[in-house]
């Protein structure tokens, strides 16, 4: 692997994260982020279904006319998704059943067709398929983050194997019920970009607009 | 392969063409539904199959024949399946139990009847004319406990789960959800292996064959007479315990298996 297909791989994961620089896919990062074993899961069916995509979107990309290119983009995507989610469905039942409808809503991740729309319909497949892979290991690898501590410091486990004693099983540990519920993910992904913008000042976006400071006028008594 | 190789094969039309579009598309559409379909129907046989072992694995769970030292396949065999019409309690040959899939079958008009509000307890609409039972029987098939699916509203969502009878039909083996949508920490604890637990052993009717149950939110005080009928709420979750205790009731009512389970305690005596 070259030295270019290896920066369109990696740098996704930290330089140029989906979720943390770009602020993409937030919605299914709050839903299945509550246990480590869905969070997986959804992190394997996204990076596959990105990178696949990414490479068939490619592959016809010279004879898509662009006055349909996004639905046909989102048909790709669609079946992709779909024949994912049958998988789950027939390999991983207990789990599909936990991520309910949020593998169907891949199709609306903003990654996925970001990544299509912006990468795949100007580049070979090759580094196409790379960068959404990357991509996809990017979104994961936030996931991870997230779930690890959602689920640690929620449930008291990983994997569903018990890390923490909890209290009501006679333990010392009081769940925070607080991670177990979506609003806890949005709070971790905020601190995660801030914290990840102060070690790479690069990635604090500029201001839009600045405050304007009028002159305080002067008060007549 | 290069852009300009495909080009042709494809169409002569230049890209932006009406023609071309509609080929790109009617093409794009073939091939997209020949992978979904072809991922649908080969993987169907696998998925139907797993969901019909997560139910039985859901019955063999709270039929407590684990506990007792038997294996699964040991277990599936002890357990007789069978269609019961609730209005009058009789079994019903015809529908296989196996397939019969609940959640639709409350949401069939050809199939349910809907419930008066002053009827409705769990909070269901809905209920189905049929539903399947499983009589966990004894080496010579005689009936040993009693399992039913059970549902009803909580506070999101419907709660479907299996109630498990011991021999007498008015003790409880076990109590379990297996689909809920309950908050987690708080109502998503009715699958709390602790709180499912204290369910064991209570006692459901009175003497008179009278519903008595009760999720109280005081500590069960173990020496008054009441408390083999009384369970501990669970903290935090008034309404998805409340919602426990309701579709109990509905479901153990003339409404819900009372005909069949009176026409059970019929035959036995």
């Amino acid at each position: 692997m070259s030295y270019q297909h290896k920066k369109i791989m990696f740098d996704p994961i930290v330089d140029n994260n989906p979720v943390i620089l770009q602020v993409l896919g937030i919605c299914s990062a709050l839903a299945v982020t509550s246990k480590l074993s869905t969070t997986i899961t959804m992190c394997i069916a996204l990076t596959v279904v990105t990178a696949f995509s990414n490479a068939a979107i490619s592959l016809v990309r010279n004879h898509i006319p662009s006055s349909i290119r996004i639905i046909v983009q989102m048909t790709i995507i669609s079946s992709l998704v779909i024949v994912t989610d049958q998988f789950i469905k027939a390999y991983a039942f207990s789990i599909s059943k936990d991520l309910s409808v949020f593998v169907g809503l891949i199709i609306t991740n903003c990654i996925v067709m970001g990544r299509a729309e912006a990468y795949a319909m100007k580049h070979p497949p090759l580094p196409s398929f790379l960068d959404g892979l990357g991509n996809g290991l990017g979104y994961s690898a936030l996931l991870l983050v997230v779930g690890i501590i959602r689920e640690l410091l929620g449930s008291g486990s990983l994997f569903g194997y018990p890390i923490l004693p909890l209290d009501r099983d006679g333990g010392w540990y009081v769940p925070n019920g607080l991670l177990l519920l979506p609003p806890s993910a949005f709070f971790l992904i905020g601190m995660i970009i801030w914290v990840v913008r102060s070690w790479k000042p690069a990635q604090v976006e500029q201001p839009e607009f600045k405050i304007y400071h009028a002159p305080r006028p002067e008060v007549v008594s | 392969m290069s852009a300009s190789e495909s080009d042709s094969a494809v169409s002569a039309a230049p890209v932006e063409s009406a023609s071309r579009t509609l080929l790109v598309t009617f093409v794009v559409c073939l091939v997209c539904s020949v992978v979904v379909a072809g991922a649908a129907v080969l993987l169907r046989p696998i998925q139907e199959s797993n969901k019909k072992a997560d139910l039985i694995r859901n019955v063999i769970a709270v039929s407590g024949l684990l506990k007792e030292g038997l294996t699964e396949e040991q277990a599936l065999k002890r357990i007789d399946a069978r269609m019961v019409e609730l209005a009058t309690g009789d079994e019903v040959k015809g529908i296989d139990p196996d397939t019969f899939n609940i959640v639709k079958a409350g949401k069939d008009p050809a199939i349910s009847i809907e419930l008066t509000r002053r009827e409705d307890l769990a909070g269901i609409r809905r209920e189905p004319r049929y539903l399947p039972v499983y009589r966990i029987v004894g080496e010579n098939g005689d009936l040993k406990k009693l399992i039913l699916p059970v549902y009803g509203y909580g506070l999101w969502s419907t709660m479907y789960g299996f109630l498990a009878l011991e021999e007498d039909l008015r003790t409880v083996q076990g109590l379990r959800f297996y689909q809920h949508a309950e908050t987690p920490g708080l109502g998503g604890e009715v699958d709390n292996p602790k709180w499912r637990a204290q369910w064991t052993g209570k006692v459901l009717f009175d003497e008179n064959w009278k519903v008595q149950v009760e999720v109280t939110k005081v500590a069960v005080d173990s020496s008054t007479p009441e408390s083999h009928h009384q369970v501990d709420a669970l903290a935090g979750a008034t309404i998805t315990s409340r919602g426990v205790e309701n579709l109990l009731k509905f479901w153990l009512s003339d409404k819900g298996y009372g005909p069949y389970l009176s026409r059970l305690r019929r035959e036995r005596s």
